[in-house]
């Protein structure tokens, strides 16, 4: 393991990747600054730029922007109480009063130091599990693979729902749908393509997580006539105190985040919970742990209602890279995007990553935690200015945004088909989600359509066609009866919970 | 007899369903890949079937959460708009190159928008696409071929 770590480091601390940490850490805390932008359009957005480098330094880029959306989604939530990403709004709870006490740099400090911590815990612990369990996984076989891809997509399903868990399957099939379409990948026959050329090689992961994330999130934002940037310019956003806090605050702090630590890591390895999840469940812990004078500080600007999300999130992020890395099925949305990039570079995560290339994997592990760093040394301090993005006119923020959804996707392919395919879909998206269709497990049923159906292959012929396969194996079985429970769960609450 | 949105959108989603699963049965495997367990129709036949349950069940079973849009208040003229705007952003980006396409598709989508600061966008468009090129070109080694360009001299 310590060799793996040097390698990690090594390669996380060259030049061309210490300053590719640097570049996503700062976009990312710019986009994910920026209402309704998360990181999953962050990480989108990057990919065709990604492209151009090795995987190694592709995907640390990536995961830069990753942590610097979740840090800038935090930002606005404490400044002008709108959560950038999901997983910020419980911050926004206790952050947004703080600021408007006059201690908004304090705030923001507190959520800074705690992601860091929550980060730094869970890179430690992400360095301990991933090794482990990649072994562990090597016994795995094409049933387990199929099960666990399954539970996954339930999984994501079941959380992103918003107590609609059909309209979530419904996205899960029409992901699932849209990776059949080109050559079928052992027979080579043409599948959906409608004796189109363009569709011979099936759709690109890159236009379809552009158009149903940073297109569509773009039309959503001007048909329901938002504007994202409005809060911000009732603030001042160039005086937001200091950043610096007392020993009582940090007293409070070291409390709280080890316990937010492993509940955020241990939620973020799960299938689906990821950071939204763990930032409410630590709010909540947080809220049981402390004593009643403090407990009545909850809502108003308490040290420790901020620092319990901000953690959890954090080691929720870094949580949600074990199963992408050792069984290379992703928990989240976020992380399915970096599957397909992945996929995009020709490397298949799983547990034999670790074996044929090292590189990648520790060094991933490795810009994380400088990444946490970076955000730290470098986007703390520049906050009072980066604050200022939020303040961008939305007339200039929406066509910016269509412009790198297509160029991006015109330089995968440099042809205009791809254009109309992406306007197309992301119109169809936009349309989906003002009805809250969730986009998530679209996404991720996309990028796990072809594993899943190889997966399927392999474990019907080798059980020549039978479907005893899901039971053939202890392990097939608590994955299978997971499955059975949480949709059973889902249609039991949806359906007949109101009702009693 | 109303129907909510959402089960239009299942019953839509029905149909297309059902005609995926026709399409599905339609592709041509090899003769002796008939009969085998598993061939290149069989995952799709099996998504066509999960498409048309769940469709099934949305439009049957009463709406858990349903979801309220009040149509009066969205914006359809400058969605439209950009939509088509990026339509024709296509149509022109292989003709026109993609310098001009791109300027151009920036300068309109901020005046649909109701940007009227004009020394902005003029920023935010031609300067700042040609920059945008720029980097290409030069840090990623992306050639864009721009006829554009190329007829007034400024690349090769």
């Amino acid at each position: 393991m310590i060799e793996g770590i040097l390698i990690g480091l090594q390669t996380a601390l060259s030049f061309k990747n210490l300053l590719m940490v640097m570049i996503g850490c700062f976009s990312g805390t710019i986009i994910g600054m920026l209402p309704g932008l998360g990181p999953m359009t962050a990480i989108a957005l990057m990919i065709p730029i990604t492209y151009g480098f090795d995987p190694s330094t592709g995907l640390i880029l990536m995961a830069g922007v990753y942590y610097g959306a979740v840090f800038g989604g935090s930002t606005s939530s404490i400044l002008i109480n709108a959560p950038g990403v999901p997983g910020t709004v419980a911050t926004s709870f206790d952050g947004y009063p703080m600021a408007q006490q006059g201690k908004a740099g304090k705030a923001l400090a507190i959520a800074a130091y705690s992601s860091f911590a929550g980060g730094t815990i869970s890179a430690i612990f992400l360095l301990i599990a991933a090794p482990s369990l990649s072994l562990v996984s090597l016994s795995f076989r094409s049933p387990d693979y199929f099960g666990l891809m399954i539970l996954g997509l339930t999984a994501v399903a079941a959380f992103s729902s918003k107590g609609n868990f059909l309209k979530a399957m419904m996205m899960v099939v029409l992901g699932l749908m849209l990776a059949s379409v080109g050559q079928d990948t052992l027979s080579d026959i043409p599948r959906f393509t409608f004796d189109n050329m363009n569709l011979s090689d099936g759709i690109s992961f890159v236009l379809v997580v552009m158009a149903t994330f940073a297109m569509s999130e773009a039309l959503t934002i001007i048909f329901k006539a938002n504007d994202p940037t409005k809060a911000a310019k009732q603030i001042s956003l160039s005086q937001l105190g200091s950043i610096k806090l007392d020993k009582d605050e940090t007293k409070k702090m070291v409390t709280t985040i080890p316990r937010s630590s492993v509940l955020g890591f241990i939620i973020g390895v799960l299938p689906g919970a990821g950071a939204t999840i763990a930032s409410f469940l630590a709010y909540g812990m947080e809220r049981n742990f402390v004593n009643d004078e403090e407990k009545q500080k909850f809502g108003k600007g308490s040290v420790n209602g901020i620092a319990a999300p901000e953690t959890a999130n954090n080691a929720a992020c870094s949580g949600s890279f074990v199963p992408l890395l050792t069984l290379g099925i992703p928990g989240s949305g976020t992380t399915a995007v970096m599957l397909g990039a992945l996929l995009g570079f020709g490397i298949q995560p799983g547990p034999r990553l670790y074996q044929t290339n090292p590189e990648i994997f520790w060094s991933v592990i490795m810009s994380m935690y400088i990444g946490m760093v970076v955000l730290l040394i470098l986007n703390l301090p520049l906050i009072p200015y980066i604050a200022r993005v939020l303040a961008t006119p939305r007339t200039f923020l929406i066509p910016l945004i269509l412009f790198f959804s297509l160029t991006g996707v015109y330089l995968m392919s440099f042809n205009n088909f791809d254009i109309y395919m992406m306007i197309g879909i992301a119109v169809v998206a936009t349309i989906l989600r003002l009805y809250d269709f969730p986009m998530p497990p679209l996404i991720l049923a996309f990028v796990l359509g072809g594993l899943m159906e190889e997966n399927l292959r392999r474990s019907l012929l080798i059980s020549d066609g039978s479907w005893s396969f899901m039971w053939d194996r202890p392990l097939t079985i608590v994955i299978m009866l997971t499955i059975i429970f949480i949709v059973g769960w889902q249609i039991y609450k949806s359906f007949f919970k109101k009702k009693l | 007899m109303k129907i909510s949105p959402s089960k239009l959108i299942s019953l839509l989603f029905f149909v297309f369903s059902g005609y995926y699963l026709y399409t599905a049965y339609q592709i041509q495997v090899f003769a002796f890949d008939e009969n085998a367990p598993f061939n290149a129709k069989t995952f799709p036949i099996y998504l066509g079937f999960a498409g048309l349950v769940f469709s099934a069940l949305y439009i049957i079973l009463p709406e858990a959460n349903p979801t309220d849009v009040d149509l009066k208040v969205l914006d359809y003229k400058k969605t439209i708009g950009l939509t088509i705007l990026m339509i024709l952003y296509g149509l022109t980006i292989l003709r026109a190159g993609y310098f001009l396409s791109t300027s151009i598709f920036l300068v309109a989508s901020y005046i649909i928008l109701g940007e009227r600061k004009w020394i902005w966008i003029f920023i935010l468009s031609f300067p700042f696409v040609a920059i945008f090129m720029y980097l290409l070109h030069g840090l990623l080694n992306i050639y864009l071929r721009d006829p554009f360009l190329k007829y007034i001299g400024i690349m090769g």
